[in-house]
C-alpha cells in the first residue's frame, strides 16, 4: 500500500525550495525545473526510500544533488563552478575580533545607512551586493546562502553542511557582520575609511 | 551586562529562531541605549530583505530564454 509519510500535495509544497537550490547551482531556470521535476518524480517512485527520520526536505535535497551532479556529469560544462563547492576551513580567518574588542565593544561599527529602500531599486547596488555576498569564505557563503537565498530552516543548513548549532549561530553572525561591513563601505558610505582585512 | 558582541550574536541568532523572553528582552533594552547595535538590527533585517529580492531578481534573469 501507498506510504502515508507523503502526498504529491506535500511534495509540491517543497517545490520553491528546491528549484532556488537547484537555480544557484545550476544558473539556468529550465535545468533547475528539469532537476526539480526529475527529484520528485523519484521521489514518487521511491517512497519507501524515505525513512521519515531526516525530514523530507532534507531527503528531497539528497536527491536533487544527484541529479545536479548527473547534469555536471552529461555536460561539457564542468568550468563553471558550482556554487556550493567550497569546503574551506575557514575558521582561523575572520574571527569575530576583526569587528569586537576583548571587552565586547564594537570595533568602528555598524553606522546609520542612508534610505537602504532606495538602494533596493538601483541596479548598482545589486552588482555591490552580489560581489559582498560572493567574496564571503565559500563555507560561509554556502551556510548564507543556504539560510537567507534557498530558504531553508537552520536546522536543515547544519545537516547540508554539517555544522554543529553553535558552529552555525557563529558562522551566520559572522556572514551578516561581513555583508554589513562590506555594504556600508562600498555602497552606504562610499567615502572610504581603511580597512584591514580585504 | 552583556556586550555588543553577545547582543549582536543574539540579534542575528533571532532572525533564525525564537529568542527566549530573556534573551528578547536583554536585546530590546540594550538596543534602546547603543545606536550601533540597533543599526546591526535594522541592517540585518535589511540584509535579509535584500537576499529575497536578489533571490526573485536571480530567478526572473536566469528564466529570460535567450
Amino acid at each position: 500500500m501507498a506510504n502515508t509519510l507523503f502526498t504529491e500535495q506535500t511534495l509540491a509544497e517543497q517545490r520553491p525550495i528546491l528549484f532556488r537550490y537547484a537555480l544557484l547551482q545550476l544558473r539556468d531556470s529550465e535545468l533547475a525545473d528539469d532537476a526539480v521535476q526529475e527529484t520528485l518524480l523519484a521521489a514518487l517512485q521511491s517512497s519507501s526510500g524515505f525513512e521519515g527520520k531526516a525530514g523530507l526536505r532534507t531527503w528531497l535535497i539528497g536527491i536533487l544533488k544527484h541529479k545536479i551532479a548527473d547534469h555536471w556529469r552529461r555536460s561539457a560544462r564542468e568550468a563553471v563552478a558550482p556554487v556550493f563547492g567550497g569546503t574551506d576551513e575557514d575558521d582561523g580567518e575572520a574571527e569575530e575580533d576583526d569587528y569586537f574588542m576583548s571587552n565586547g565593544h564594537w570595533i568602528g561599527g555598524p553606522k546609520a545607512w542612508a534610505d537602504p529602500e532606495a538602494a533596493l531599486k538601483q541596479q548598482e547596488f545589486w552588482t555591490i551586493y552580489e560581489i559582498c555576498q560572493t567574496n564571503l569564505p565559500p563555507k560561509m557563503a554556502k551556510v548564507f546562502m543556504l539560510r537567507e537565498l534557498v530558504g531553508l530552516e537552520a536546522v536543515e543548513v547544519c545537516r547540508e553542511t554539517e555544522l554543529s548549532e553553535a558552529n552555525y549561530w557563529v558562522t551566520m553572525h559572522r556572514a551578516r557582520l561581513r555583508l554589513r561591513e562590506c555594504l556600508e563601505i562600498h555602497w552606504f558610505n562610499n567615502t572610504k575609511q581603511e580597512k584591514h582585512h580585504a | 551586562m552583556r556586550s555588543c558582541r553577545d547582543i549582536s550574536s543574539l540579534v542575528s541568532q533571532g532572525l533564525d529562531k525564537k529568542l527566549s523572553l530573556r534573551e528578547r528582552f536583554a536585546v530590546r533594552l540594550h538596543v534602546m541605549m547603543c545606536t550601533r547595535c540597533r543599526n546591526f538590527q535594522t541592517q540585518s533585517q535589511f540584509i535579509r530583505k535584500a537576499a529575497r529580492h536578489y533571490t526573485d531578481d536571480l530567478q526572473s534573469r536566469l528564466g529570460k530564454k535567450s
